[in-house]
């Protein structure tokens, strides 16, 4: 029993750093229908913004952290909308979508290129000690993690439901053109989503380092486990690619304990293709119909 | 068209082809074959993916012997011309950079470091009669009859009797639990442990194979404190072992947790930080040996690429001195003399300093030297026994 409680906060652990990386996904969709291939890369990159914050200017782990976040902001928020999006949505999606997997190979190479193709230690956010809760023992490190993805999902979760400004980006995303008609400013709507989404992946980022180690191929499978946790949870609600995102941890771990080591990374593709075959909107997306 | 019309085409055609060919060869095409003054060493290994740690270690360990070598003349004269060339830690990718330094001759072949990557691509260095001198360590490299390759490592038949002596009288172990990488290397390893724990009646009560560049230990950290083993034995490679160490130690797990040179290795110590404390296990290699030519190998090392080296850094030297000090032996330069004259060659530091340490190549291409044993104190290697040559 106490091996399935660690076990299962250690999933939950990495299912909620999956569900930052998922709800960026599913917003970007939802409200400029982007299709960011790119994801995985934007997990993988603040951690670079940080070291070289801490290592070139020389700068403590919570200062780094802070710059790593901004420039995420800057450069896979405003800059990825301007310089990619906004160009290329206008010739569709498909288009978009090559653009963006170009772009994840472009991060990958540069980052192997300029900083380094080896796996680099990164800070964390609390030391290594256990805790022990009803006789269990867990990691304060998973817990910690565990915390603060739950803290900023929460907060997203409330920002977007209890204020004007997430309300009036609930409603871009779900028809901008009634959106423009009552008055909202779409534009500036899906920029803060872009925002959000750099946010959210810096934050996501920060967390998994120092698990991972920092390293140039880390998107690869951030952004699978991103994509597949949206599209489970329904890729059309936020609060959807959140519980696919801790679904597919959990999953993840119980599988590689009691099913196979193996084939652990082939579970959560069976999902997908369960989800797809008897609920193609995702756990709890909404059926959406298009008139031809 | 009229005829003089196309036999002035075809002429200016012919003149622009030959202009060509005259100015590439002008350019001098740099790419990779040797000029007569320069020896052509091709060196094939993994310089990113999951090998970049081992890969860029052995590079560098190479550029500084080579450098070395040709500010003293190079070898019989000739400087030696040595490309550096990325399998991208992938088996099909080396199998096709060997070919591809296959059609501009090489003299000798440097690399890989990953066993797979190994294992295929030395059938093609035995066709063409190329030796090829590298840093796997999985035992069937020299167990297929290969007379063209060579070691710069132990082989497991070798190093695993010394860990599971190790473990059955310097830890007193009764139990093991084995967690390795799903690889050539890794599976190599695995069944030389397991058959020496068995012929030493060590039960192994927990066998766990995990992934080549597997981010995620925590399940496989549960399973092995599930199996509660007096020691953990992990056989898989450098970042992979660095995350075990973080996930091990973020989950407290107990028993002495061992290694076969690379969980000791300055990167593994590197990456893992304090989780890496406390780690025990046989060194092939190490700069920390209290071995004046090998730390002063290391201080060069440092000093040239500002990094501590690992072993595969001292393999890679090691390989150009041995080629330099068979070939001057030899007084020429021919491939398949060379693979000859390596076979039963002891070649000692006061032959050739360049060799570090004593070291015999035997009929297979196998390695036999001094070894370590080693523990991980205070974020650093320290060698705790010297293991003689086992043919001493």
């Amino acid at each position: 029993m106490s091996s399935f409680l660690q076990l299962l906060v250690s999933g939950l652990a990495t299912g909620a750093i999956y569900a930052l990386v998922a709800v960026g996904f599913s917003l970007l969709w939802q409200t400029s229908q982007t299709i960011n291939f790119a994801q995985g890369e934007f997990v993988m990159i603040p951690a670079f913004f940080v070291l070289v914050a801490i290592k070139v200017l020389g700068l403590s782990f919570p200062i780094a952290a802070l710059i790593g976040i901004a420039v995420a902001a800057l450069v896979l928020g405003v800059l990825f909308k301007r310089v990619i999006v906004d160009p290329m949505l206008k010739h569709g999606v498909l288009p978009l979508v090559v653009s963006t997997i170009a772009l994840s190979l472009f991060m990958r190479e540069a980052v192997k290129d300029f900083y380094s193709s080896q796996a680099q230690p990164f800070p964390s956010l609390v030391a290594d000690h256990d805790i022990t809760i009803f006789g269990t023992v867990f990691s304060a490190q998973s817990l910690a993690l565990l915390v603060v993805a739950l803290v900023v999902v929460g907060a997203l979760h409330g920002f977007l439901q209890h204020t004007r400004l997430g309300r009036m980006m609930q409603a871009t995303a779900q028809n901008p053109t009634v959106a423009r008609i009552l008055g909202i400013e779409v534009e500036r709507m899906i920029l803060y989503t872009f925002l959000i989404n750099s946010i959210l992946c810096a934050i996501a980022s920060i967390l998994i380092s120092p698990i991972y180690l920092a390293k140039f191929t880390n998107g690869e499978t951030l952004g699978l486990a991103a994509f597949v946790a949206a599209i489970i949870g329904g890729f059309n609600q936020a609060r959807g690619a959140m519980v696919g995102g801790v679904l597919l941890g959990i999953l993840d771990n119980l599988c590689a304990a009691y099913v196979s080591a193996q084939y652990r990374a082939a579970v959560p593709l069976l999902l997908l293709v369960v989800i797809i075959l008897f609920r193609p909107q995702g756990l709890m997306g909404r059926v959406e119909e298009r008139t031809v | 068209m009229t005829t003089s019309t196309h036999f002035a085409r075809k002429s200016a055609l012919r003149r622009r082809l030959l202009g060509g060919m005259l100015l590439a060869s002008l350019i001098g095409l740099p790419a990779m074959s040797a000029s007569a003054q320069e020896i052509f060493i091709p060196n094939i290994v993994e310089l990113s993916g999951a090998g970049a740690v081992s890969g860029t270690n052995w590079r560098d360990g190479i550029i500084l012997a080579v450098e070395e070598i040709n500010a003293k003349g190079g070898i019989l004269g000739k400087k030696l011309n040595v490309p550096h060339l990325d399998t991208q830690s992938d088996a099909s990718v080396a199998r096709a950079q060997v070919q591809k330094v296959m059609d501009d001759k090489p003299y000798v072949i440097l690399g890989p470091v990953f066993s797979g990557s190994v294992l295929v691509t030395m059938a093609l260095a035995q066709q063409n009669e190329i030796p090829e001198f590298v840093g796997g360590e999985a035992s069937a490299i020299t167990q297929r009859g290969n007379k063209f390759v060579f070691r710069t490592a132990f082989g497991q038949q070798f190093s695993m009797p010394k860990i599971a002596n190790y473990i059955r009288d310097g830890l007193k172990a009764q139990t093991v639990a084995v967690l390795w990488v799903n690889n050539d290397f890794g599976k190599g390893g695995r069944d030389n442990f397991v058959k020496e724990m068995a012929s030493r009646n060590i039960k192994v009560v927990a066998d766990i194979s995990t992934e080549s560049g597997q981010v995620d230990f925590a399940a496989d950290v549960v399973k092995l404190k599930a199996a509660n083993a007096d020691a953990v034995f992990v056989y898989t490679n450098e970042e992979e072992s660095a995350r075990f160490l973080k996930e091990a130690r973020k989950q407290s797990l107990k028993g002495s947790l061992i290694g076969e040179t690379t969980l000791l290795s300055q990167k593994v110590i590197e990456l893992a930080g304090d989780a890496a404390n406390g780690v025990k296990g046989h060194v092939g290699l190490t700069s920390d040996a209290p071995i004046p030519a090998l730390n002063a190998f290391g201080e060069k090392f440092k000093k040239r690429f500002n990094y501590a080296n690992d072993h595969n850094g001292i393999k890679g030297y090691i390989a150009v001195y041995a080629i330099k000090h068979a070939t001057e032996k030899l007084g020429k330069f021919d491939s398949k003399a060379l693979a000859d004259a390596m076979h039963g060659l002891t070649i000692t530091p006061e032959q050739e300093p360049g060799i570090l340490m004593n070291s015999t190549w035997d009929a297979n291409g196998d390695i036999d030297r001094a070894s370590f044993l080693g523990e991980v104190v205070g974020g650093k290697q320290k060698v705790v026994e010297v293991l003689p040559k086992l043919g001493k």
